[in-house]
């Protein structure tokens, strides 16, 4: 599948919860639990980014041409959205992550985890994989 | 209509949704909402009285002067302090704290003197001190917290040396609530003729403070956590200090005369205001002091106590909950966890319900080292919150905790 395709995959999980913010987020929880995404011996300082509140470890890695990524956070809704950042962009061509505009996440009602204010660190944690995949295309 | 109605009518900012849901403010720690009255005395100032002060000779400056000098009175005398002068108005604690701070570096403190704070101190009573220590070879002596996080007040004789040079320590625990027995602190500090710093950033907006009773050497608080605008606070000094802190801060307004060669610095408050003061933010200060003078602060201790211990009992009734610092004697304050969840969780999800709390480590990471934690939820109270506002919070915090377990 290609990244639009899976976030189109998304989208339409998210639709059945309609607009109950609280489905969405006991989704959001279960994704965030359900996952074990880090080998822990990868949660090092230097695969910290830094959110002033909330913590999350990334590694990237090339696999036959292919970006692979796995992280992990401290706080559960940062996790799964963290969660769904992995499901969407790993495993892709690093050109294809670059030019990546994650429309989903405005679209499942999720945008204001984006914003510069939130603590949680997933605008860096996007920004880290894009120059990630920047490095790693060269 | 019910006094409390007519509180919250004077703020206007309460009466509005979030997500849907009744605005319920607990983040009043942070800072609190400003009444009708403070909000019209700046936009009074800037549509009827707006000048510089204290050098013009033109009937509008003059007006100006005079409104920014009646607010350094209202507020010395809301203190208690006999000389307005003591009153010296800053942008706030912080800025309150670095001018004693840099003040003392000049001449009283030297290479090997020692500080003491406490283990509760917010950053902003640490960092300067630490800046002076690393710069000057100084030293910080911590008093150590007891099982229940109240000061170890046993402990502080041990750290008292000929070195020590000051006692700078927060009257009310931002994080924990928890009030400091200022009355023992002097024990200890007038016995070895120590001086006294008292952070009175979270005390100021819950307590009844008479600066002549306490007898402190320097006070410091905050407009913007007492009703009051953000970016004005104050430092009051003792008379001594009055006269024998050194300025750190030169600048246009501090001075008598000038030349290249030398500077003859005006007396009282005005040596240590350089450059156009923040003139609106202090008649802005004033109408909240005059704001709270309106309520009776002891109207306000008493409901917030009220709230805080309804808030507790209820909170200790939760299984899942964790509340640091459990006191009778608090000031508006309750630090909290959901055990086994995050935080950022607790208050993302609080958030959704129209509830606005505070989390992570409150600028006191040095009592979450001691806590063993990476940070708290923080529900603080002010004036206008309702035991109503609790009852919905319990209600939605079960809820979230059933969300997140
Ligand atoms: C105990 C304490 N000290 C100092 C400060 C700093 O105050 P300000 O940010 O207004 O300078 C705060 C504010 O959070 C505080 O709670």
């Amino acid at each position: 599948m290609t990244i639009e395709e899976i976030e189109k995959e998304i989208i339409e999980e998210f639709e059945i919860f309609g607009d109950s913010w609280e489905s969405k987020y006991e989704h959001l929880i279960d994704l965030g639990k359900s996952l074990p995404l880090i080998n822990e011996k990868l949660k090092t300082e230097d695969r910290i980014i830094k959110g002033c509140q909330s913590r999350v470890w990334l590694n990237s890695e090339l696999i036959d041409g292919k970006i692979v990524y796995t992280a992990d956070a401290d706080a559960i809704i940062t996790k799964g959205m963290v969660a769904l950042l992995v499901r969407v962009l790993s495993n892709h061509k690093p050109e294809a992550v670059v030019k990546a505009d994650l429309k989903f996440i405005d679209e499942i009602g999720l945008k204001e985890h984006l914003s510069p204010t939130r603590a949680n660190g997933l605008v860096s944690m996007i920004n880290k994989m894009k120059t990630d995949a920047l490095m790693l295309s060269r | 209509m019910t006094e409390q109605n007519k509180i919250r009518e004077q703020f206007p900012i309460l009466n509005q949704k979030v997500n849907g849901y009744d605005l319920i403010y607990f983040d009043n720690g942070a800072t609190s909402q400003k009444p009708v009255c403070v909000i019209n005395s700046i936009s009074d100032f800037y549509k009827t009285s707006n000048s510089n002060i204290h050098r013009g000779v033109h009937t509008l400056s003059r007006t100006a002067t005079e409104l920014f000098e009646n607010a350094r009175k209202t507020i010395a005398n809301y203190f208690n302090v006999k000389n307005d002068q003591q009153i010296i108005f800053t942008s706030g604690t912080t800025d309150s704290i670095n001018l004693v701070v840099n003040g003392l570096a000049k001449d009283y403190l030297k290479a090997g003197d020692e500080i003491i704070l406490s283990a509760y101190e917010h950053h902003s009573n640490i960092l300067p001190w630490q800046m002076w220590a690393q710069e000057n070879g100084g030293k910080l002596k911590i008093i150590p917290l007891l099982e229940d996080e109240s000061i170890n007040y046993d402990a502080i004789p041990s750290l008292i040396s000929d070195k020590t040079k000051l006692i700078a320590i927060t009257q009310v625990s931002n994080t924990l609530g928890l009030i400091t027995d200022i009355e023992k602190i002097k024990s200890f500090a007038q016995k070895n003729n120590i001086p006294v710093l008292l952070d009175g950033a979270q005390s100021a907006p819950h307590m009844l403070i008479d600066l002549q009773k306490l007898n402190v050497d320097f006070f410091v608080c905050s407009a913007h956590k007492m009703y009051g605008p953000t970016g004005i606070g104050l430092l009051y000094l003792s008379e001594k200090w009055l006269r024998e802190l050194p300025i750190s801060k030169p600048g246009g307004g501090t001075i008598k005369t000038v030349t290249f060669e030398k500077t003859e610095y005006a007396e009282g408050a005005l040596r240590f205001e350089p450059g156009t003061p923040n003139i609106s933010g202090a008649i802005g200060f004033a109408a909240a002091v005059n704001f709270i003078k309106s309520v009776g602060i002891q109207t306000i201790f008493e409901h917030e106590n009220e709230l805080v211990q309804y808030a507790q009992t209820k909170m200790s009734e939760l299984p899942e909950v964790i509340i640091y610092g459990v006191s009778k004697h608090k000031a508006g304050v309750i630090s909290f966890n959901v055990k086994g969840q995050h935080p950022f969780d607790v208050g993302t999800l609080l958030d959704k319900y129209g509830i606005a709390v505070r989390t992570g480590h409150h600028c006191t990471q040095p009592l979450m080292q001691h806590l063993k934690i990476q940070g708290t939820v923080r529900i603080s109270f002010a004036i206008y919150n309702t035991k109503q506002e609790i009852d919905f919070f319990i209600e939605k915090l079960k809820k979230v905790i059933t969300m997140l377990s």
